[in-house]
């Protein structure tokens, strides 16, 4: 018994090893907040091992893990006493956007400060995304989910997901041909 | 499990929506969107103010329960403390109320029994007094009775 649970327990571990930077990747970018991104994703594995048992393998463990951060994020914004930090965190100036972290490649100067432009728009257009159009958006283009893990993921079916998609990308499409 | 582990790991874009021509652009947009992400999170983190975050939360956390603990401990004490003055207030004001009724309560009985004795008095006197105009009466009456 007390082997299964040592067992149990190593798996569990490896598990977080393998799949929470992951997560927090996903967290940081709905949330844009480190500390909340850093939260969210203890809550989640929290969870995640209380609920190890019941975990049964129909779908992959990133995919179940997903599941449960997905909720966490949607739990949070739903709460009406964040309403007021939501609505000053989408007015304030953006400090900590991606567009920050943009590797430099092989590219010129010129063509960093653009790529860099581009890429603050795409920010701004996610963030102004409906919560679940900006969940699909990320798993797809961020995390490079299929279309299915994302309807695992979200509990959706795929031609929703497919919807949001697109309307996600149209908007994102929007606002970077209208600033161009 | 087929979500992509590798931070930064290149994968073509998608074939949802295609608009011909500008495709390419967008698609260089959203890898470089995914770069950048990847790249924030991963300094994200390797923070070491992650750590400390928590812990900074979980002194507020525990500084806003004791000062919610001494707010309800003070509020309770100072209620108990204000309920017991009224109470001593309210039987001090019962106990001058009862002595002022007894006060109040004896005067009376003072004022019935002297103006009790007064007609007493009054009575006496005028029984023992015969006015002059009833004399002869008084006389009459007194012969009669002699044998």
């Amino acid at each position: 018994m007390a082997m299964a649970e040592e067992i149990e327990a190593g798996e569990f571990s490896a598990v977080v090893a393998k799949h929470r930077p992951q997560i927090f990747r996903f967290l940081l970018a709905s949330t844009r907040d480190v500390d909340l991104a850093e939260t969210l994703t203890q809550d989640c594995f929290l969870k995640a091992h209380r609920n190890w048992a019941s975990f049964r393998g129909e779908s992959s463990a990133m995919t179940w893990l997903m599941r449960i951060a997905i909720n966490l994020q949607k739990d949070h914004w739903r709460n009406r006493r964040m309403q007021f930090w939501r609505k000053t965190q989408s007015n304030a100036v953006d400090l900590n956007d991606a567009s920050e972290w943009l590797p430099s490649g092989e590219r010129s100067v010129e063509q960093q400060l653009m790529a860099r432009e581009r890429v603050a728009l795409v920010s701004k257009a996610v963030r102004n995304l409906s919560q679940r159009q900006r969940t699909v958006f990320l798993l797809r283009y961020v995390e490079e989910a299929e279309l299915s893990e994302i309807a695992q993921a979200t509990g959706l079916s795929e031609g929703t997901v497919k919807a949001h998609l697109s309307r996600a990308v149209t908007r994102v499409r929007a606002e970077l041909g209208g600033k161009r | 499990m087929n979500f992509k582990d590798q931070p930064g790991a290149e994968k073509g874009m998608r074939e949802d929506i295609k608009l011909p021509g500008e495709q390419n652009e967008f698609d260089e947009v959203l890898k470089d969107f995914r770069l950048s992400v990847h790249a924030w999170s991963e300094a994200a983190y390797l923070w070491p103010r992650r750590s400390v975050a928590p812990v900074r939360r979980r002194i507020w956390r525990l500084a806003t329960g004791w000062a919610l603990g001494c707010i309800l401990v003070v509020g309770g004490a100072s209620t108990g403390f204000w309920q017991h003055h009224q109470q001593a207030v309210r039987s001090a004001a019962a106990r001058v109320a009862e002595q002022e009724r007894l006060a109040a309560r004896q005067r009376d009985q003072q004022a019935r029994e002297e103006e009790e004795d007064l007609m007493a008095k009054v009575d006496s006197d005028v029984s023992r007094t015969v006015p002059a105009a009833m004399e002869p009466l008084a006389q009459l009456m007194a012969d009669d009775e002699t044998p």
